[in-house]
């Protein structure tokens, strides 16, 4: 009896995180993106600096009415956002913020292959609903969302297997367990192409070609209201949470930190996914949209031989110091 | 252990050790009749894959029946095996399938020709296949049972040190083949360009048809006018 209260007060624990990080998130980046860009931001909702503002943004949605286009595949089109959504709530399952047992949802043998493999079912949402839309536009965000995966899905996995040479395992606790410090500067290339690779997957700007509001409409989007719209939205900010814990996790070190490491851990790992978070919100204020052949040439010449490199370096180092 | 395993080992725990000594298949276990129910949805998405007359729907049915394949293998305690089946077949390959889908002709609703002329010779291939590794496996495997309390059989470490000890020989010899067909398909759309570029050379202002040529239906109407095609 007191497994089965474990396992639903981890999976309640890890519900929560998934309804509120990414709703902080896309808070800050409303504040951050208009300090940067001189203003002030949302100030009224809620009172104190707009703070509520997201909540008065889901009532809105949840008001609106739920259209879908006569000329759609109804039930492929509902399923979408679901299909988009969920992936992102079973990786944060395995994603462990502090040392001890308690601090990961389920501690997975595999677990980067999970992480991967999972965020990679993701985008079948967008592809899902850029087809059974019906819309021009919606297709060819699709396309182009497929094109997308399958350039950058490569370097993040090369990666991703690099950092498992180096620590000699592929479960996630167990790579945080074998971190050093001296780890930073040995797979910075790879930290860097993965973090690179995974905004490239989630479609964030600089690589939003696929969802470019400018030219096509929001992309696979165009279609969606309502509801299922904020779905669609908070699957991107949810990736955003799952892929900055993922490299905090991976590349640098977690819960390891230059001091309090006993029983603080966890403040390391939420510190270090907020600063990248920082970072994905201020490349969107600073990077212009990558054209689409930019968008493949940047992955396959320069990103999967870096990672390649990054392979070779850990293989290297690796039988050096053994 | 994943959370579906484990859950299953919870409502089973108990009564685990008595059916392992026994192995009756009166007495089902939980993870057998998950395995079974699990087996059934599979079978049932593949059967749909293959009869749909909705191509994308083809596609999704794939998924389906995929992801139960990874599902079957978590019961089994092959996790590893699990998840690169998720992340190979469900992550990349349906994706590119759908990419190839969207990019020629993905109508919404039903294709009138996505039909063969073939499908009973189709079926009778299916069938001796699918006969032919039932009886390997069953005769192979016969009464091996899993011992689901012990040390996963087939975790990470399990499946590595059986592969690079075992099987190295047949691992290496797929990867030639692997970097075989790779190389192959680098020369194939390598010698398609060259011949588009002379045949544009020739005669500019049909530029569009020869590169199109060995792939009929490509280059015939833009993806998004083959959609348009098929709403109205």
């Amino acid at each position: 009896m007191n497994d089965v209260l474990d396992v639903i007060l981890r999976l309640l624990i890890v519900f929560v995180v998934f309804l509120t990080f990414p709703l902080i998130i896309g808070q800050t980046e409303h504040k951050v993106m208009a300090h940067m860009q001189g203003r002030l931001g949302p100030m009224y909702a809620g009172g104190f600096h707009g703070w509520a503002q997201l909540i008065a943004d889901g009532v809105k949605f949840a008001q609106k009415e739920d259209v879908v286009p006569a000329g759609a595949d109804r039930r492929i089109f509902q399923l979408a956002p679901a299909v988009a959504l969920l992936p992102y709530l079973l990786v944060l399952l395995a994603i462990p913020i502090g040392p001890d047992e308690g601090a990961v949802g389920q501690v997975i043998d595999a677990g980067v292959f999970f992480v991967l493999a999972v965020m990679g079912v993701g985008v079948l949402g967008s592809l899902m609903a850029g087809w059974a839309s019906a819309n021009k536009f919606s297709l060819l965000g699709g396309l182009r969302t497929a094109a997308q995966l399958l350039a950058y899905e490569l370097p993040m996995l090369l990666t991703a297997a690099s950092v498992a040479m180096a620590a000699g395992t592929v479960s996630i606790p167990g790579i945080l367990d074998a971190f050093e410090w001296w780890w930073l500067p040995w797979q910075i290339v790879g930290a860097i192409v993965f973090f690179v690779a995974g905004l490239a997957e989630l479609q964030r700007p600089p690589f939003d070609m696929p969802v470019a509001d400018s030219e096509i409409i929001f992309g696979a989007y165009t279609e969606y209201t309502g509801l299922r719209f904020a779905l669609f939205l908070l699957a991107e900010y949810a990736g955003i949470v799952v892929l900055c814990g993922l490299t905090t996790v991976l590349f640098l070190g977690g819960w390891h930190g230059p001091w309090g490491a006993d029983g603080l851990g966890w403040v390391w790992t939420l510190l270090k996914t907020a600063v990248l978070a920082f970072i994905v919100i201020w490349l969107r204020v600073t990077y212009p949209r990558l054209r689409e052949d930019q968008l493949q040439k940047l992955s396959w010449t320069l990103l999967v031989p870096l990672s390649l490199a990054q392979i070779a370096l850990t293989g290297i180092v690796k039988v050096v110091i053994q | 252990m994943t959370l579906a395993a484990t859950a299953c080992l919870l409502a089973t725990g108990p009564t685990t050790r008595t059916a392992a000594e026994t192995h009756g298949f009166l007495s089902p276990t939980g993870v057998e009749i998950a395995f079974v129910l699990v087996g059934l949805v599979t079978f049932g998405a593949a059967l749909v894959t293959v009869t749909t007359r909705q191509l994308v729907h083809a596609a999704l049915w794939l998924v389906v029946t995929l992801g139960g394949l990874a599902v079957e293998y978590l019961l089994l305690t092959a996790e590893f095996i699990a998840w690169v089946q998720v992340l190979i077949y469900v992550g990349s390959v349906v994706v590119l399938l759908l990419f190839g889908l969207m990019l020629t002709r993905a109508p919404i609703g039903r294709s009138p020709d996505a039909d063969s002329g073939n499908r009973w010779a189709a079926l009778t291939v299916a069938v001796a296949a699918a006969a032919a590794l039932v009886w390997v496996v069953v005769d192979a495997f016969r009464t091996t049972w899993i011992d689901l309390d012990g040390p996963a059989a087939g975790s990470t470490e399990a499946t590595g040190a059986s592969l690079f000890q075992n099987w190295v020989l047949p691992f290496e010899a797929l990867s030639v083949l692997l970097l075989a067909a790779l190389v192959g398909a680098i020369v194939l759309s390598r010698k398609a360009k060259a011949a588009a570029a002379t045949a544009a050379g020739s005669t500019p202002d049909t530029r569009s048809t020869p590169a199109t040529g060995s792939t009929p239906g490509t280059g015939r109407t833009p993806a998004p006018g083959s959609e348009k095609e098929g709403t109205r």
